[in-house]
Order: C-alpha cells, then structure tokens, then sequence
C-alpha cells in the first residue's frame, strides 16, 4: 500500500508535466489547427538554457527568468519562420515544417552542446518531506504546485480577461475574428509566445527529476500528445486530465510490468484509445461541413 | 537508379497496349541491370550504389503515402527495420531460405502497416504522424531491450544472400532489377483506379467519398504499401550488408527517408531516386561535417523547413510542372458518341422517398421531420429561405451527416445507414454548393475518377472505356476540347460544369445538385438551364437545391419548401409557390 502511495504521488508530478506540455499543444491546436510537433523542443530548450545559465553562475531565479525570456523569443522566431509562411497551406505541409524544426531544434542543440546528458539542480535545497508513509521529493511537489496554479491562471486568463477572449474567439473563427477588428496574427503570435513559455517551464520544472538530455524533448512530447488524445483532442480540461493518468499509469506499468518498456505504456494506452474511443474522455468530434 | 530518361509518361491519348509503349523503359531498366553486373566497381562505391538502390525502395513507399495519398508516414525507418530483421534473423539465425525470409519481411510489414494504418486513419492526419513516431520509437525499444531475440544493440551479423547473388556485383544487379521493378509499379500506379482513388482522397475527402470511393480503405491501402515496400527495401538491405544493428532504423533514419521524399520530390518515383540518390551522396563528399554530431540532422531539419515553404514540390516538381503545362496543350482524346445516361429502374414509381428525416445537432433541429418523395424522372426542387435546413438535408442524403432519425430509400434500396461511396454505388450522384473538384488533376481525370463508381453499367473493361466515357461527359457539359487542362485553368462556372459532368459520367440513378446557380453570371445561369433540360430529357431524376426562383419554377415539375428544418409545402411547382406559407416564409407575413 504505501508503494501505491509513493507511485501515485510520483505519477502524478511527472502526470503534471505531461499536462502542461499538453496544454501547450492544445492552445496551438485550438489557435491555428495544427499541431506543433516541435512542441517537446521547447522544454528540452530552455532545460537547456536553464543549464547553460546556471554553469555561468547567475542565480537560479535569473536563469529562470532569462530561460523564459529565451523560450518567448523562440515563440517569436517558431511563428515567423515555421507556421506564419504557411499559414494558408494545408495541415500537411505545416505538420512537416513543425517536423523539421523539432529535428532542427534538437540537433542543433547536440552541435553546440554534445550528448551527454546534463544535470540541474531542483529549486529547492531541501531534497524533501516524509509524510506518513510517503516521500514527497520537494521538486514534485513544486511542478504538481506550479501545475495547479498555471491551470487556474488559464482558466482566469481565458475566461475572465479580455485579451484571453480575443484568442479564443480567433482559435474559433478567424474570419469573424478579424471582422470584429481582433488583429488575428498578434493573437497567433502571442498563442505561440505562451505555448512556448509553457513548454519551456514544464521543461524547466522537469530537468531536475530526469537528465536534461536531447531526447526529453521528443519523449515528453509523445507523452504529452498521447494526453490530449486521451483527455479528448483539443480540450483543455482532458489535456490535464489525460496527461495525470498517463503520468500514473507509465509509473505503475515500470514498477509493476517493465522498467526498460516504460516509454513504450503511453503508446499502448494511446492505441487502445485509438481503437475504442478516439474522442477520447472528454472530447466531442466535429464533422466538416460540405 | 533508374532511367530517368526514359520515364517520360505516356500523352492522354491511349491505344498501343501498355508493354508497348512502355518498351523503352524497360530496355533502359534492362541496361542499369546489365551495366550493374558488368561494371568493375570498388568496394566503397558498390556499398554507396547498394545503399542508394535500397534505399529508393523505402522512400518509393512514401512517394504513395504521402505523394499520392496526401497521408505522413514516420515510421518508414522501422518498416525498414522490420524488413532488415526477417531477412537478418531469418538467415543467419534460423537458417531459412533467403527468398522465404523476404517474401515474410513483405508479409510482417504488410500485416504491421495495414494495422497500424487501420487504427489511425479514420482519424485526423495529425494522430496519423503522432502514432507513426510512437511506433518508431516502440520498434526502436524493442529493437535494442529485446536481447533474447533481436541481439540487442549488437546487432545482428552474417546475414545471408541467395545462392543466385553470391557476389556484390550480382546482388546489386539484382537489387537494381528490383528497383526498376517496384518504380514502374510506383510509376503507374497513379494511373490505375485505386492511384485514381488515392490522389483523389488527397484532394478533396468529402468529394472522393461522395465518388463512390470507399476513402478509409483507400488510405489504409495506401499505408500498407508503403509500409510493404519499406519491408521489401530493408530485406534487400540486410542482404546486401550482411549485418545490421538497431541504429540504422531510428527515428533519425525515418528522417532522413522524409527528407529524401520531400527533396526530390514527393510525389513520383522519380524524385525518391533524386533525392535519395542526392542524400547519400552530398554527406560522403562532404564527410568533415559529420565530425559534429547532430549537424547533419540539424541541416536536415533545416532543409525540410525550407524545402516545403519554397519548393514543395521538390527537385523534380520542377520538371513535372513543365511537362503539366505542356499536357494542358495536347489533343484531348477523341469522343465516340454522345453520352448516354441510362439511370437504373430498379424500383417502383417514386426513385427517391424520404420519410421522418431529422438530423438535429446537439439542442438545434436543423431538419426535422421531412418527407419528400421524388418521382422517376422528374425535376424535383427544394428550396427554403437562408437556414431552413436545404443542404442539412443534402448532406444527410448523400450520407455526410448520419441521420437522427427517418428513413431513405433510394431505388428500393435503403441507403439511410450506408456511408457515402455506398451510397454512389447504390446510384447517387451530387454536385457541391461550395465546388469540390480534385485540384491537382486534369478535368478529364476529375471526369474519370466519377465514371469508376462501383456498379456504374455505362462503361466497359480497361482504361480506354472509361476515358471514352469521360470524355463523352465532358463534351456533354461542352468542355470536351480542354479535357487534359488542370482543375485551376477553369472559370469558376466552368468548374461547375465539370462537377456536374463528373456525376454524370457515374450514370447514377438520381442526381442531386446543390445550388448549381450559385456564382454564375446570367448567360451561365442560361446554360445551365439548358443542359439540365437535356438531362431531364434522357430520363434522369433530378433533386435540385436553389435560391434562384426563375430555374426552380422553369425547371422543376414538382417543389418541396422547407423552412426551418420543416416541409412546409409540397407539390405541383406554380401550385407551391403561390401558396400563402411559402410566400409569407420568403417574403415575410404582415
């Protein structure tokens, strides 16, 4: 029972990084109907960054703030030179571009900093608290923190500012959108400026649990995508429900079934949900109008 | 690699038998496979060509997903790898035959391809590229973690080639035979009726569906050969290198294949050869890059980027373009006869009887109790004011939208719970209010894609009577003379000409226009008026869909008014528009 414990409380703090990827890709999805694939690249940049900062000797709360800082700059430069030429294409050709710019992201970042995996340390100096029978590991504990604030924030964001209703109606209809004067490209704009911000954080808020390497970026993608399938494509409420359950059931599976098959569970969940219910929990599907 | 020369494809016009005509590319396939045995090569060079020949392989398998299918496939590097390690394990561990070992590397991935592609593609193309790179990542932890089978990251070793090809040179040979082999297949392929059907799901789904073509099925196909022909390519591999190791099948490959895809050109065989051959080539000359890992992948990734904003056709999309342009300018095939439409009488009086139909969404009924009843060859309207629930209803009849309830009956036949090739089968022909022609494709192959609808009885066997039967179509609508143009040479009214002309070419039982009006000029709105007199007058039942008031009254024998996802009034045409609702409906009630 009290490994029960300490695995539910460890998959939910690696379910809650998931999540925030995923909402990453939902809030895209939702903006411009496309998929970011380049989405995992994020986090595993400004994991990057964050490391680079660090060994440079600035404060942990600086390399923070310079690591985001980074990551809305990255936004920027995604949106203008990936998605934005393309904008009027097809899915097809943009899922590719977004393709090559996660292939280009991560190699660069293996030119400049070669492959061996790096280590940060958590924000805390305190490894961590026992309560009752469970360890809770203070970097845990953080990202389930910051994960429960960011969810209430988005919810304040885009339901009570005016500025989140401008995104969500242009993530809805483009065309009405600008008619009502909402300048459609700053809203796709500032979608990716968050997203990538987003993904940078979960990036951040994970390198101290895993190793930043070159691969956590397309590994927790894959996870995080697996989510919002599961939670229901494009639903912001499944992508956090979703990424949760992921987190628990890939930390059960390595304990219980494989260790070495751990990154192989999400993909196992994610063809059942294919299979038997691809609106996933949540989810509703829209069909297109002829 | 191939003769490119002599690829050159063959103009519209169809008469000498295949072999025939295509007699010089096969002389040009037999001297590669010659000049492969024969030449002296060096040791480093035949590794290079070996690679290169096998490699096209795989990527002749995305030129079909992806070229002509419009479907991602990343995962082409672990079909690859399937192939390699039935060939690999089959021979050197299990002492099996080689040709047996790659005959079951085709059937591994085949099974693979087809399953993968059965779970996914009914979805949307994004889970298609999420679940193929989970899968490559699966195949790859299995690849290394599964010891007792695979050998793990060791690999596997002295991999077997057949008794026949014991030498490099012979077995180059042979693979290049292979390669002439499987890309005149790739090559003709879009030629052929599931090609037809696979280009024409890139182009538009909706329409292909409304075609007569099952589009589920056709993509799955689509996936399955390529996953086949990855299968195929990674057996060769094994043979030709003798050893094999997980890396060689990573994510990083199934790159580097996409890249090679988009590079020459996505959407003929031609271009894989291109691009492959250029990417394996560009990094042996300039190996100091490879000095730096990720450098390559990342100029990769970077060229992927550039390569679909600026040229998305790739390298050989150039040279097809021109050759596109040239084919708008030739001869278009010469029309036998007028076009015949003999619309099948199967059932009784009324060709088309709806009853109850509703179809709400969600709390909203935009259609809500409808009976309409369409008798055998007349022109039957409907219409409605803005948001009656007109094309709802269409879309429920052509099988887009699922019925909340009621029932069709087409023919005799009950269509209400079939999808919408099944039901083009069963005789439905419809045009759309917003056009969906296949963008990329002639107006005669546009024509001809119609003319294939399952159980169409106007047509006889093999390529020659079908083009016959889309070139009578066309000349019926009178665009015969530019029946080789693209879709996007065409006026806007003209391109609903075409549609038309692609429903009739299907001599379906009914034929349902939706707002065939909408967008044209008067003296367009004057032809249309007289081409549909001509095919009222050779017995064919038309449901028409219209705002413009003059054509419904002139054409239509028989209106049905909805308004507000309700029937109104029905009846005979003068009778219904005089009456008190539908004039209050349109115009307003004091």
């Amino acid at each position: 029972m009290d490994l029960v414990l300490q695995l539910l409380f460890t998959g939910i703090g690696i379910g809650a990084v998931y999540a925030l990827v995923a909402l990453g890709f939902v809030l895209i999805f939702r903006a411009t109907n496309v998929v970011n694939f380049a989405q995992g690249e994020f986090s595993m940049v400004a994991a990057y960054l964050m490391v680079v900062c660090v060994e440079l000797g600035l404060p942990y709360w600086l390399s923070f703030v310079i690591a985001l800082a980074g990551m809305a700059l990255l936004g920027v430069i995604f949106n203008l030179g990936v998605y934005y030429p393309l904008r009027h294409r097809t899915y097809l050709p943009v899922i590719i571009a977004t393709i090559g710019a996660s292939i280009l992201l991560s190699n660069s970042v293996l030119a400049i900093y070669g492959p061996q995996p790096q280590v940060l340390q958590g924000w805390f100096d305190t490894p961590g608290i026992q309560l009752g029978p469970v360890y809770l590991d203070s970097q845990y504990l953080l990202i389930i923190g910051v994960t429960i604030l960011l969810v209430l924030f988005n919810f304040w964001f885009f339901e009570k500012t005016l500025l989140g209703k401008k995104l969500q109606a242009t993530s809805q209809d483009k065309e009405m959108a600008s008619l009502l004067g909402i300048s459609v490209s700053t809203m796709i704009m500032i979608t990716f400026i968050y997203s990538a911000v987003l993904g940078g954080l979960a990036g951040i808020l994970v390198a101290p649990v895993l190793f930043v390497s070159i691969q956590m970026g397309s590994t927790i993608a894959l996870k995080a995508f697996a989510a919002t399938i599961i939670g229901g494509f494009g639903d912001v409420a499944g992508a956090i429900v979703g990424g949760l359950a992921l987190g628990v059931i890939e930390t059960f599976g390595a304990a219980y079934i494989s260790v070495p098959y751990k990154d192989g569970f999400a993909f196992l969940v994610l063809i059942a949900f294919l299979v038997f219910r691809p609106q996933g929990i949540f989810g509703e599907r829209v069909a297109e109008k002829a | 690699m191939s003769a490119s020369d002599n690829m050159i494809p063959a103009p519209a016009v169809r008469s000498k038998p295949l072999i025939i005509r295509h007699l010089p590319y096969f002389i040009g396939a037999a001297v590669l496979v010659a000049l492969a045995a024969g030449m002296q090569f060096d040791g480093y060079i035949l590794n290079i060509l070996l690679q290169a020949t096998t490699f096209s392989i795989a990527v002749f398998g995305l030129s079909v997903v992806l070229g002509l299918c419009g479907q991602i496939n990343l995962a082409q590097a672990a079909f690859f790898g399937f192939g390699a390690y039935a060939v690999g394990l089959g021979t050197a561990d299990l002492h099996l035959n080689f040709w047996l070992c790659l005959v079951g590397a085709c059937a591994i991935t085949l099974v693979a391809g087809a399953f993968l592609g059965m779970s996914t593609l009914r979805l949307g193309g994004h889970y298609l590229a999420m679940v193929t790179i989970s899968f490559q990542q699966i195949v790859t932890l299995v690849m290394i973690n599964a010891v007792g089978v695979t050998h793990g990251p060791d690999g596997v070793a002295n991999i077997r080639r057949p008794e026949l090809f014991q030498s490099s040179q012979s077995y180059l040979a042979f693979c290049v035979a292979m390669l002439a082999i499987v890309g005149y297949l790739v090559w003709h392929l879009p030629d052929t009726k599931l090609g037809r059907a696979m280009r024409a799901v890139r182009d538009n789904e909706l329409a292909a569906g409304v075609n007569g073509i099952d589009v589920f099925r056709t993509k799955v196909y689509a996936f399955a050969v390529c996953a086949v022909l990855g299968g195929l390519a990674g057996g060769l591999f094994a043979g030709g290198f003798a050893y094999v190791s997980p890396d060689q099948f990573s994510f990083a490959e199934s790159i580097q294949f996409l890249t090679m895809s988009l590079l020459g050109g996505v959407a003929s065989p031609i271009g894989s050869v291109i691009g492959t051959g250029l990417l394996i080539l560009i990094p042996e000359w300039l190996r100091f890059l490879k000095s730096v890992p990720g450098l390559y992948l990342a100029i990769y990734g970077l060229s992927v980027i550039l390569i679909i904003r600026f040229m998305p056709d790739g390298i050989w999309g150039f040279v097809s373009d021109a050759f596109t342009r040239w084919r708008a300018h030739t001869k278009a095939p010469p029309v036998a006869g007028a076009l015949q439409l003999r619309p099948a009488t199967t059932g009784g009086d009324i060709v088309l009887e709806v009853t109850g139909l509703s179809k709400h969404f969600g709390g909203l009924k935009a259609v809500d109790g409808v009976d309409i009843a369409v008798k055998r060859g007349s022109v039957h309207a409907l219409i409605g004011p803005n948001g009656s629930g007109k094309t709802t209803t269409l879309n429920v009849l052509s099988g887009l939208y699922k019925a909340t309830s009621g029932k069709i009956v087409l023919d005799g036949t009950d269509i209400t719970n079939m999808a919408p090739h099944q039901r083009t089968a069963a005789g439905l022909g419809r045009t759309f209010q917003n056009i969906r022609l296949f963008r990329s494709m002639t107006a005669l192959e546009n024509v001809e894609i119609g003319a294939e609808r399952p159980g169409n009885t106007m047509i006889g066997k093999g390529d020659d009577a079908l083009t016959e039967r889309a070139m009578e179509a066309l000349t019926f609508v009178g665009l015969g003379s530019r029946a080789n143009e693209l879709i996007s040479s065409f006026s806007y009214g003209h391109q609903r000409l075409i549609e038309i002309a692609r429903a009739l070419a299907s001599n379906p039982t009914l034929l349902l226009l939706d707002e065939p009006a909408a967008g044209l000029n008067s003296t367009e709105k004057l032809e249309l008026h007289e081409l549909l007199k001509r095919i009222a007058a050779q017995g064919l039942t038309i449901l028409i869909i219209d705002h413009d008031m003059t054509l419904v009254s002139e054409a239509a024998q028989h209106i049905t008014v909805l308004n507000f996802g309700r029937r109104i009034a029905d009846g005979e045409s003068m009778a219904v528009l005089r009456h008190p609702d539908v004039v209050s409906a349109y115009l307003g009630s004091e």
